[in-house]
C-alpha cells in the first residue's frame, strides 16, 4: 500500500498528533507554568482547524472501513469550526478553574478523543468502524460532563450520559447485529445491494436508528438530555448539543440515504412521526424552563426536530439542507451557550431571571445573544432563518405540506420562549442586574466568530450553493 | 446603483450611522437626515416613475434582477408599478413625520432609533420585492423590530401586547410560509424549472386543488396583519401600548403590507383559489368592518378608539379587494394610502394630547380647543377625513370602494356591500362623540389651562400628514389614475 494512502486520514493522524503532543508537554512543562496548555490547545488546534480547509482525495482504506470524500471531509472542517470556537469559549474556565486542580491537559486529551471518535464515526464504511467511532466518541464525554468535581449534578450528569449512552450503544449494536444476520456482512456498500424489506432487516434498522436516536436526543430518547446539560460543564454542553449530535445527525442522514435507501417506505413514516413528537416535545417543554441551561436543552431537542424535516426527504436537496442547517446551527447554539458561559462564570448565574436588565449593564452581550436566539428562532436576516426556510422547502419538495406546517406552527411556539430571553434582558430592568464585566480575548474571539457565522452565512449565499454542489457525491 | 435598491441601502446606512451617536441629539439628527434622503428618493422616484410608465408599458418597472441562490431559483429582485410607488411615498412620509414626533425620546434613544429605521427597511424591502421569498423576507424584518420597540419605549401592558402582537404576526408570516411554498412547488410551467418570481409565476396555471388549498394560507398570512377579523386582536392591543412614531408607523404603514400581499400574491397567483374562497373571506372583512366601528364606540381609551377605527377602515380594504373590480380595487389602494395618512396624523395628535394631559381617558377631557387650538383643529380635520367627508382623502377611497363593491352583480355581495356601508354612520357616532366630548365645551381640569404650546417639530409631523389627506382629497384624479393603470395587468390576471 502507498503510504500517500494515509492522506486520506489527514485530519485524524493531526487531530491524535494534537493530543499526544499535549500529554508530552505537560510532562515537560513546570509546574507553575500549566495555564500555558491553554494557549497551546488553541493554537493547535487553531492550525488544524485552518489545515482542515486544504483539499482532500477521495477514497477508501483499510479494505473500505475506512472512506472519506469531499462532503465528509467538508463536515468534519464543520466540526473542527465547533470544536474550536468550543476552545475560545472555554479557555477562561479552563484557566481559573481547572489547571488549579492540575487537570487542564487531561481535559483537552478527552475532548480531542472524542472529536476523533467523530471523525471516524461519520468516515465510516462499515458497521465496526462506525460503532468504534461511536464509542470512541461516547467515554470520554462522559468523563468530560463529570469534570466538574465538586459539583453533585456534573457527577450526576456523568453517571447518566454514560448510562444511557451504554444502553443506546447496545440496542444500536443488536440491530447491526440483525442487519449482519440478514444481509450477510458489515460492508455498507455489501449491505446496500442487498437489503430487502424482510421483517428482520426493517427490525434491525429501527433498532439502529434508536440508538442513533439517543445521540441526537430525538423525543422519546430524550430524557437524558435535560439534566446531562444542566449538570455538565457548560463547554461540554454545547459540545453535546452541536458537535456530537451534529456528527450523529450526518452519520444517521448518510445511513439512511445510501445504506437503508431501499428500507426507505419504512423509515420514512417513523421520520414523520419522530419528528413531529420531538419538535412539539421540545417546545413545550422548553416553555418553562427557568434555567438557562436546561432551556437550551430543550431548545436544543427541538431544533433536532426540525432537521428530520430535511431527512424525511432522501435527497440531495435533504443532504444539502441538512449539512447547511448544522453548519449555522453551530454557530448561533455556540453564540448563545457563550453568552450563558461567561455569565455563569463571572457571576455564577445561570437563571433566566438573573438576566434581567442584561442590556442597560452589557450591551454587547445582550446583543450577541440576541442574535443567537434570533438565528435559532428562524428571523431574518441572520442565518437561522435560511437554514430553516431551505428545511422545510425540502420537506415540502416531497409534498409533505402538513409536516411542514407544523414545524411552523411550532416555530411561532418556540419564538414565544426565545422573545422570553429577550424581553428579560431587553424588555425588563433590575436592581441587581448583572453588573458590568469584560471578557477575556478568547471569549470575546469566540462570540465573534460566532456573530460573523450567524451574519454571514444566511445572505452570503455561495455557501449553500458549495455545499448544495459537495451533496451530490451521496446521491 | 439602481433607483430602488437605494430604499434599502439609505436606511441602512442610516442604522449603521446611528451606532455610533451617542446621544439624543446625534440620533435624532442622523435619523433625521436619513428620512429626509428617503423621503427626497421618494419624491424622486414619483418624478421618475412619470417620465419612465409614458415610454415603457412593462408591469414593472425600474427592475432589478440579481441571482440569490441559485438551487433554489431565488432571487433579489425588484421593481415597482403605480401601487407600490404611493405605497413608497405614504412610507417614507410616516417614517419622517415619525422621527419628529420622537424629536424628544429621553430613554434610549439610539436604539428607539435604529429599531424604527430597521423596521422601515423591512417595509420599503416588502414594497419593492418581486420575488417571494425576498419579499417574505422583509415581511419578517418589519415585525420583528416591533416587539422591543412596544416592549422597551410602551406604556401599559407592554409586555403583554408586544408578545401578543409579535406572535400574532409571526405566527400568520409561518402560516403564509406554507403558502410561499405551495406556490413555489407549482410554479414550475411544464417541468420547467421552480421560481419565486411574482410575474413569471403569474403567468403558469397552478392547479385547481393546489389553488384552493393554498389561498386561505396565503391569504389569511397576510390578512392578520391587515387586522382581518378575527385575527385583529393584536392589534388594539399593540397599539394602544406603543409609543406614538410606533404607532403611527404601525397603523400607518406595517398594516398595509396585509392588503398589498394579498393584491399582489395571494390574488394575482391564485385566482381561480380566490373565486372560490371570495365569499368566505368577504363574509369575515365585512363583519370587521362592522364589528370595529362599534367596539369603537365603547371604547374610553383614545388609542383603543382609533385602533378599532383602524380594525373597521382596514376591513374595508380587504373586503374591497375580494369585490375583485377595477374600482373597488381602485379603492382599495386609496384607502390605503388614505387610512396611512390619516391613522399616522390620529396617532400623533393622540401622543400630544397625552404628553400634555398625561391621560388618554375621553371622559377625562374636555374644552381643550380653548387650550390646544392647533392639536384640537386638526384633530377635528382628521376626523372629518376619518368619516368621509368629501373634500378629504377618506372620501374618494370609500366612494371608490362602495360604488365598485356594488357594481357586483351577485345580489348576495351586493347586501354584503350594503352592510359594510352602514359602518359609515357607525363612524361618525364615534368621531363626533369624541370631538364633542374631547375638545368641545368647558375645560374639565384647572391644569389643562396652562398646556405647553404646539412645538415646531410636532407641526412638521402634522403638516407631513394633512397635506396628502387634503391633496389626495381635493385632486385625486392624477393618483386615481396611476393606480388604475397598475391595476390594469392584475385584473386581467383575476378576471
Amino acid at each position: 500500500m502507498d503510504i500517500s494512502y494515509f492522506l486520506l486520514l489527514r485530519q485524524e493522524i493531526s487531530l491524535l498528533a494534537i493530543a499526544l503532543l499535549l500529554v508530552i508537554f505537560e510532562i515537560f512543562i513546570s509546574e507553575h507554568k500549566k495555564s500555558a496548555v491553554v494557549h497551546l490547545a488553541v493554537l493547535l488546534f487553531g492550525v488544524h482547524t485552518i489545515l482542515g480547509f486544504l483539499s482532500l482525495e477521495e477514497g477508501a482504506l483499510f479494505g473500505g472501513m475506512f472512506r472519506t470524500n469531499s462532503l465528509i471531509h467538508f463536515f468534519k472542517n464543520i466540526l473542527n469550526l465547533g470544536v474550536f470556537i468550543i476552545l475560545l469559549q472555554s479557555a477562561e474556565w479552563i484557566r481559573e478553574k481547572i489547571i488549579i486542580q492540575n487537570r487542564g491537559t487531561e481535559f483537552y486529551v478527552l475532548l480531542f478523543s472524542s472529536l476523533l471518535g467523530l471523525y471516524f464515526m461519520i468516515s465510516a464504511g462499515d458497521f465496526l468502524m462506525f460503532y468504534l467511532g461511536l464509542e470512541l466518541s461516547t467515554l470520554p464525554l462522559a468523563a468530560l460532563a463529570a469534570y466538574e468535581i465538586a459539583k453533585m449534578k456534573s457527577s450526576e450528569a456523568g453517571i447518566k450520559l454514560i448510562l444511557s449512552s451504554a444502553l443506546a450503544s447496545g440496542i444500536s449494536l443488536f440491530g447491526i447485529s440483525l442487519l449482519y444476520a440478514t444481509a450477510g456482512s458489515i460492508y455498507f456498500a455489501d449491505i446496500m445491494g442487498t437489503v430487502t424489506g424482510s421483517n428482520l432487516t426493517v427490525l434491525g434498522m429501527v433498532l439502529f436508528f434508536a440508538g442513533l436516536s439517543f445521540k441526537i436526543s430525538l423525543v422519546p430518547f430524550h430524557f437524558w438530555t435535560a439534566d446531562v446539560y444542566e449538570g455538565a460543564p457548560i463547554s461540554i454542553a454545547s459540545y453535546l448539543s452541536v458537535i456530537s449530535k451534529g456528527a450523529a445527525v450526518f452519520i444517521l442522514m448518510i445511513l439512511l440515504f445510501t445504506v437503508l435507501k431501499p428500507l426507505m417506505d419504512y423509515w420514512e413514516n417513523m421520520v414523520y412521526l419522530l419528528a413531529i413528537l420531538t419538535m412539539f416535545i421540545g417546545n413545550l417543554f422548553a416553555l418553562r424552563q427557568q434555567n438557562m441551561k436546561r432551556f437550551l436543552a430543550f431548545s436544543s431537542i427541538a431544533q433536532a426536530g426540525f432537521i428530520l424535516l430535511g431527512l424525511i426527504t432522501g435527497t440531495q436537496l435533504g443532504t444539502a439542507t441538512i449539512v447547511y442547517f448544522v453548519l449555522i446551527y453551530i454557530f448561533s447554539n455556540l453564540a448563545a451557550f457563550g453568552v450563558v458561559q461567561s455569565i455563569s462564570l463571572q457571576t455564577g448565574k445561570e437563571n433566566m431571571k438573573d438576566y434581567e436588565g442584561l442590556y442597560r449593564t452589557n450591551p454587547k452581550l445582550s446583543l450577541v445573544m440576541m442574535l443567537g436566539l434570533f438565528s435559532l428562532a428562524g428571523i431574518p436576516p441572520v442565518a437561522g432563518f435560511f437554514g430553516k426556510f431551505f428545511l422545510f422547502t425540502a420537506a415540502a419538495s416531497k409534498g409533505y405540506y402538513l409536516l411542514v406546517f407544523l414545524a411552523v406552527v411550532n416555530v411561532t411556539i418556540s419564538l414565544y420562549y426565545y422573545l422570553l430571553v429577550i424581553r428579560a434582558m431587553f424588555l425588563r430592568t433590575s436592581e441587581d442586574a448583572i453588573p458590568y464585566f469584560k471578557n477575556k480575548t478568547y471569549m470575546r474571539l469566540g462570540l465573534v466568530i460566532s456573530v460573523i457565522g450567524i451574519l454571514l452565512l444566511g445572505i452570503y449565499s455561495p455557501v449553500y450553493d458549495y455545499i448544495y454542489l459537495l451533496s451530490s457525491t451521496f446521491n | 446603483m439602481d433607483i430602488l435598491s437605494l430604499f434599502i441601502i439609505i436606511p441602512m446606512l442610516t442604522v449603521v450611522a446611528l451606532f455610533f451617536a451617542n446621544d439624543l441629539k446625534r440620533a435624532r439628527i442622523i435619523a433625521m437626515i436619513g428620512s429626509i434622503l428617503q423621503f427626497g428618493m421618494s419624491i424622486n422616484l414619483l418624478i421618475r416613475y412619470f417620465n419612465e410608465r409614458s415610454v415603457n408599458d412593462s408591469i414593472m418597472l425600474f427592475t432589478r434582477d440579481l441571482v440569490w441562490f441559485k438551487d433554489f431559483n431565488i432571487h433579489y429582485s425588484v421593481g415597482v408599478d403605480g401601487i407600490s410607488v404611493a405605497l413608497l411615498i405614504l412610507t417614507s412620509m410616516v417614517v419622517l413625520a415619525g422621527v419628529f414626533i420622537s424629536w424628544k425620546m429621553e430613554e434610549l434613544p439610539k436604539e428607539f432609533f435604529i429599531s424604527l429605521i430597521v423596521l422601515s427597511t423591512g417595509v420599503y424591502g416588502f414594497f419593492i420585492s418581486l420575488d417571494l421569498f425576498t419579499m417574505f423576507v422583509f415581511f419578517e424584518i418589519a415585525v420583528i423590530p416591533m416587539f422591543l420597540l412596544i416592549g422597551i419605549w410602551g406604556s401599559g401592558p407592554k409586555e403583554y401586547s408586544a408578545m401578543k402582537l409579535t406572535l400574532m404576526l409571526m405566527g400568520a408570516s409561518a402560516i403564509l410560509l406554507v403558502g410561499i411554498l405551495g406556490i413555489y412547488f407549482n410554479s414550475s410551467a411544464d417541468g420547467g424549472p421552480l421560481t419565486f418570481n411574482i410575474l413569471e409565476i403569474a403567468k403558469v396555471n397552478i392547479p385547481l386543488e393546489a389553488q384552493k388549498l393554498f389561498f386561505p394560507l396565503t391569504f389569511i398570512g397576510f390578512a392578520v396583519i391587515g387586522a382581518l377579523f378575527p385575527f385583529h386582536t393584536w392589534s388594539p392591543d399593540g397599539h394602544a401600548s406603543a409609543p406614538t412614531a410606533v404607532s403611527m408607523l404601525h397603523a400607518g404603514v406595517l398594516m398595509k403590507l396585509g392588503g398589498y400581499g394579498v393584491f399582489r400574491v395571494a390574488m394575482y397567483l391564485l385566482p381561480e383559489g380566490t373565486l372560490h374562497w371570495s365569499w368566505f373571506f368577504i363574509v369575515l372583512a365585512a363583519f370587521g368592518v362592522i364589528y370595529g366601528a362599534f367596539a369603537a364606540i365603547k371604547q374610553t381609551d383614545l388609542k383603543y378608539i382609533n385602533a378599532y377605527s383602524s380594525v373597521s377602515h382596514l376591513g374595508l380594504v380587504l373586503f374591497a379587494l375580494l369585490m375583485l373590480n377595477k374600482t373597488a380595487w381602485n379603492g382599495a389602494i386609496l384607502q390605503s394610502l388614505s387610512h396611512g395618512f390619516m391613522t399616522a396624523l390620529f396617532f400623533a395628535l393622540i401622543g400630544m394630547i397625552y404628553e400634555r394631559t398625561h391621560t388618554r381617558d375621553v371622559t377625562k377631557l374636555g374644552g381643550l380647543l380653548k387650550v390646544i387650538p392647533f392639536i384640537s383643529a386638526t384633530y377635528v380635520i382628521a376626523g372629518l377625513a376619518s368619516l368621509g367627508l368629501p373634500g378629504f382623502s377618506g372620501f374618494v377611497a370609500e366612494m371608490n370602494i362602495f360604488v365598485g363593491a356594488f357594481e357586483h352583480p351577485d345580489v348576495s355581495y351586493r347586501i354584503a356591500t350594503i352592510i359594510a356601508i352602514s359602518a359609515i354612520v357607525v363612524t361618525a357616532v364615534y368621531i363626533l362623540r369624541v370631538v364633542g366630548i374631547m375638545l368641545m365645551g368647558p375645560v374639565k381640569n384647572e391644569a389643562f389651562l396652562t398646556l405647553e404650546k404646539v412645538t415646531w417639530y410636532e407641526k412638521t409631523g402634522i403638516f407631513l400628514m394633512l397635506l396628502p389627506i387634503i391633496g389626495i382629497g381635493v385632486a385625486p384624479l392624477w393618483l386615481s389614475e396611476m393606480i388604475m393603470e397598475s391595476i390594469q395587468p392584475f385584473i386581467q390576471g383575476v378576471l
